[in-house]
This record gives C-alpha cells, structure tokens and sequence, in this order.
C-alpha cells in the first residue's frame, strides 16, 4: 500500500484535555479498579486461591494426569499390547513387554505381560490415550505424585491398575465400565495397597534411548 | 541538661527505633497481603493466626542465610552501604513529630514532655531532607560497590532520580513553610489546627492541593518505591543496587526503604493532613488524654499513607527513565516554582487580613 493510497486511514492520536494531561483522572481509574480488587479479596472473600492440602483442588474432566490402565468386566487388563501407545509418545516413556494371551483370553492374542510408565519423563500430552485402540490407557485427573525416589515414580501394570480401581468411580471409562465388586485401594501413596513401592529392578526400567 | 531529661529522651529515642523497627517488620508483611489481594491471592497466612507471625520468620531467615560476600567486590563501601541505609533511615525520625510537641506539649510538674525526640530545632523540615538525600549514597555505594553492571546501572539511575527529585520535593513545602512561618515541623502542625473556616480544617492538602501533588510523586520518587523503583527493576536490573546482597545486608537494605516510607509518610501527614489535628482535638488542649489521643490520630494517619503508598505500587507501572526525567524536570519543577509563586503573592496580599 502505498502513502497516498486514498484506502489509507490517518489515525490521529486523541486530543487529551488539560485534565487529562495530567493523568490524575486515569491514575483514580487505576487505583479503583485496584482498591476493589484488593477489598474484594480482603473482605468480599472474592480470592482465588484454593489452601491446597486441607482443601482438594478437582480439575476439569478433560485434564490430563497421572496414567491408568482400564480393566474390563471380567477385571483382565483391557490392554492387547499393541504399542500403538508406546510408538505415539513423543517422550519415549511408556515400556510395554507384549506376551502370548493365555488359552482361556479368546478375545485377543497379545496381553502386556509389563507394562511401566516413567511418570517423570512422561509429558502428559495424552497422545498414548488418543493412540489406544482398546481405550486401555486413559489419563485420570490425579495430580499430586509424590514419591522420594526416581524409581518410585516409574510405575509398573499393577500401580496403573491399581490407579483404574481409584479412580473408575470419580472417572468412569469412555466404554465399558466394570463391575464395582473390584477391590479399591484408598490413596495412591498407601504403603500397603498395590504399587511398585519397592525398587523396581532395573532389567524392567523403560528404556531411555 | 537535667538528667532526667536526658532519661527521657533516652527513653523515646529507645521506643521509637524499636517501634519502627517491628513496624518495619509488619509494614512487610501488610504489603505482601496487600499485593496478594490486589492479585486476588490470600496472602501468608499459615504462619501463626492471619499469619502475623509471619514477620519473625522472614527476619530469622534473613539472620540466619549465609552472608556471602562475593570476592570482586570493594570490601569496604560494600560493608558500609547497607550501614549508611539503615543508619540514615533510622536518625531521621529524630525531629519527626510523633505527638504534641513544641508549645503543645503536655507536662509533668509544669516541665513540658514533647512527643519527639530532638524537640525545638529550627530547621527540621530541612534537616529530614538533608538526612533523606544522605541515603542516596546507600545506593550509589551499594552499586559501584558490588562490581556488577546491573547494580552500577541501578545506582546510577537512582542518583540522577534522587537528585532531580528533591527539587521538586524541596521546593513543593515551602509553601506551607511560608504560611506557617516556621521550618519545625510542630508549628506547621499546629498552624493548620489554629486556622480553618469553621468545620473545613487548615490542612495542607486544602490549602496547597498543587504541592501536595508534588510531594506525594517526589516523595516516591524519593522512597524508590514503584512507580519509580528503577533503581531496582527486578524485571530489568536483576534487583539493582542489591543484587549482590544477601542475608542481613540485604534486609538492611530492606528496613532501609521501608523505615524511609515510614518518615515520608509522616512528613506527608504532618505537612499536608494536620498531623495529629483532629476535629475534636484543639491545639489548646494540653491534657495527657489529649495528647494519648493525638499520638493515636497521627499513627491512624500514618498508617493510611502507608496503605496508600502499597496501593498506588499494584496500580501503576514503572516510570521509563526518560519519562522519569521529564515528569522531574519538565512537569513538576514549573509547577512546584508557579505553585511557590502564586503562594508568595497572596500572603502579601492577605498579609494584614489573616
């Protein structure tokens, strides 16, 4: 476009009036929106902040958290250990050992005999979730992991069952929900409920290539 | 000097640095809830009830974090700068009013006890200036000292804005130092309790709206507070003049700034809201009760200003530095000089009236 295209607009800046030279009229603006703000939190409760460990933060449905692995009516791991999941992670941190199904699984051939997730490396983009034909891994909506080791958070078949039975009441599945007879553990961290609470040797860590 | 006297003084020199000290020490935690509200946050609040005891921990973190001393740096100027901040912070408040005092002054066995520590020096609006500018070199020392480019910068820019800044401050209180004709600031104080038409009170900020304005953004500037914290510039300067201190050294500096907006908030008290003037309380009234209530009333006030000053750092940005030069030389200077002026020509006109 050139300078004198007659499409060209000229916009001029405002003619401030010798009020609004001074800025005073904008700076009260300012300090209204602010001084509401801060009696809105102060005395009107308005603030935001949630006090986390007393009270339980619930993310939308659709977040994206810590993995686990769906089990079917009869309580078999729903997974048919195509690696469809592991191939679509751009992190590299799903590490599945496909086996033979055994004779009386008539449904499929292949059933993950070790199925770990590094939760660590692991980026939480739900590409392996998107990738599963079965609808066997799905991401729950947990999101305080804790552990005091690396090893504590790369998580074997059993946690990540153990993770469906937590949370299939809170988020049912997508299709197929199981029956509610399954055993329930009551908190991810419960040192006697399932879980690689032990060090998990290292033949079955991921690989990191 | 009898020694009682000398107790006395003792004595409110003791509780007044240790005052302000813990409301330092307070000031801190209210502009974190200040600034947590502002941003709709809740603020510290674990650390005892509504969190108040929030401000012992910080200070034995402060105490307790190692002092690194970086190897590069000038030992000396970098020891003494936080010194120099702290120490001129502190003496200040020397003639700072904090009650009656002066001819106001209650008293014991007819001797009057004057709510302030050095009472009757002549010059105490110019001796809190001359101390205010003093603690530029806590800075300026503070950044050259250090060796680092991004404390250099901010002690750089904030001796320029210190200096172009007291102008504008200086000469914005002569006004009301005309009218009152006396530099101490008790007579300031009570000459706006004696005038006043009917209810409507004396106070500076009727009398001289244009230099309170001056003021209130020199003395800002002054504090290096936001808008005008460029000397600091987390954003830009990595913290400044102290990015190279850590531990007590840096709370020094801390207790520094935040004792600096204590005593601006009482000059702007004092000039320009009638100090301890209240409606019900006259300058006549020299009882003790009166004065226990007038040292309530300026701390009331003192702690509005302080508020204030918290709340104007969440509403404005920071000043860029030519915008800062400008708005010093260009906008506040004229002003504060045709403000002076118009003051000079109607006390020579009203002179026999009022």
């Amino acid at each position: 476009m050139k300078p004198d295209d007659p499409n060209l607009k000229r916009v001029e800046p405002p003619k401030l009036t010798l009020l609004e030279k001074t800025y005073l009229p904008q700076i009260l603006g300012g300090l209204a929106v602010t001084g509401r703000h801060i009696l809105g939190s102060a005395i009107g409760g308005k603030a935001v902040t949630v006090q986390y460990p007393e009270e339980q933060h619930v993310p939308t449905a659709n977040y994206r958290g810590v993995h686990r692995l769906n089990k079917d009516e009869q309580g078999r791991v729903k997974c048919v250990a195509c690696m469809l999941c592991a191939t679509a992670c751009p992190a590299h941190c799903i590490d599945i050992v496909g086996a033979t199904a055994p004779e009386d699984w008539p449904d499929r051939e292949k059933y993950p005999e070790s199925f770990v997730i590094d939760e660590l490396r692991c980026i939480y983009c739900g590409m392996c979730e998107e990738a599963c034909p079965v609808d066997a891994i799905e991401l729950t909506g947990l999101y305080d992991i804790t552990g005091l080791s690396r090893e504590e958070l790369i998580y074997d078949k059993a946690k990540l069952l153990s993770v469906f039975d937590m949370t299939k009441d809170a988020e049912p599945m997508k299709t197929g929900n199981p029956p509610a007879s399954l055993p329930v553990p009551t908190s991810p961290l419960d040192p006697e409920g399932p879980g690689p609470r032990t060090t998990v040797p290292a033949a079955q860590l991921p690989s990191r290539s | 000097m009898a020694t009682w006297q000398i107790a006395v003084i003792l004595v409110k020199i003791f509780l007044i640095v240790g005052l302000f000290q813990g409301a330092v020490a307070y000031m801190i935690l209210l502009e974190r809830k200040i600034a947590a509200w502002a941003q709709d946050r809740i603020g510290p609040n674990r650390c005892g009830p509504l969190g108040l005891l929030q401000p012992l921990a910080d200070g034995a973190k402060m105490l307790l974090k190692e002092d690194v001393i970086p190897g590069y740096v000038n030992k000396p100027l970098y020891i003494l700068a936080p010194a120099i901040a702290i120490v001129m912070a502190t003496i200040g408040f020397a003639v700072v009013p904090f009650g009656p005092a002066g001819l106001d002054a209650p008293t014991v066995n007819g001797n009057p006890i004057h709510f302030q520590i050095a009472p009757n020096v002549d010059i105490g609006i110019l001796y809190v200036f001359a101390i205010g500018s003093l603690a530029v070199y806590a800075v300026i020392l503070g950044g050259y000292a250090s060796n680092n480019k991004y404390s250099f910068l901010g002690g750089l820019r904030n001796s320029a804005q210190i200096i172009s800044y007291e102008i504008p401050l200086g000469l914005s209180v002569l006004g009301m130092v005309m009218l009152a004709r006396s530099l101490e600031l008790n007579d300031v104080m009570s000459w706006q309790d004696r005038n006043g038409l009917g209810p409507i009170p004396a106070w500076g900020v009727f009398v001289q709206p244009l230099a309170f304005l001056i003021f209130l953004v020199s003395a800002f500037a002054e504090t290096n507070r936001l808008p005008f914290d460029l000397a600091e510039a987390e954003q830009e300067l990595v913290g400044g003049f102290h990015t190279e201190y850590s531990a007590m050294k840096f709370g020094m500096f801390f207790l520094g700034e935040y004792l600096h907006v204590i005593t601006v908030s009482f000059l702007t008290v004092i000039l320009f809201f009638g100090g301890w003037d209240a409606p019900f309380l006259g300058v006549e009234d020299t009882s003790w009760i009166a004065a226990v209530l007038k040292v309530g009333v300026i701390f009331f006030k003192v702690t509005l200003m302080v508020i204030f000053i918290m709340w104007i750092r969440w509403t404005l940005p920071r000043f860029r530095y030519d915008q800062l030069m400008n708005l010093a030389w260009k906008a506040l200077i004229p002003l504060a000089l045709l403000n002076l002026v118009v003051t000079m020509v109607l006390i020579q006109l009203f002179r026999g009236v009022g």
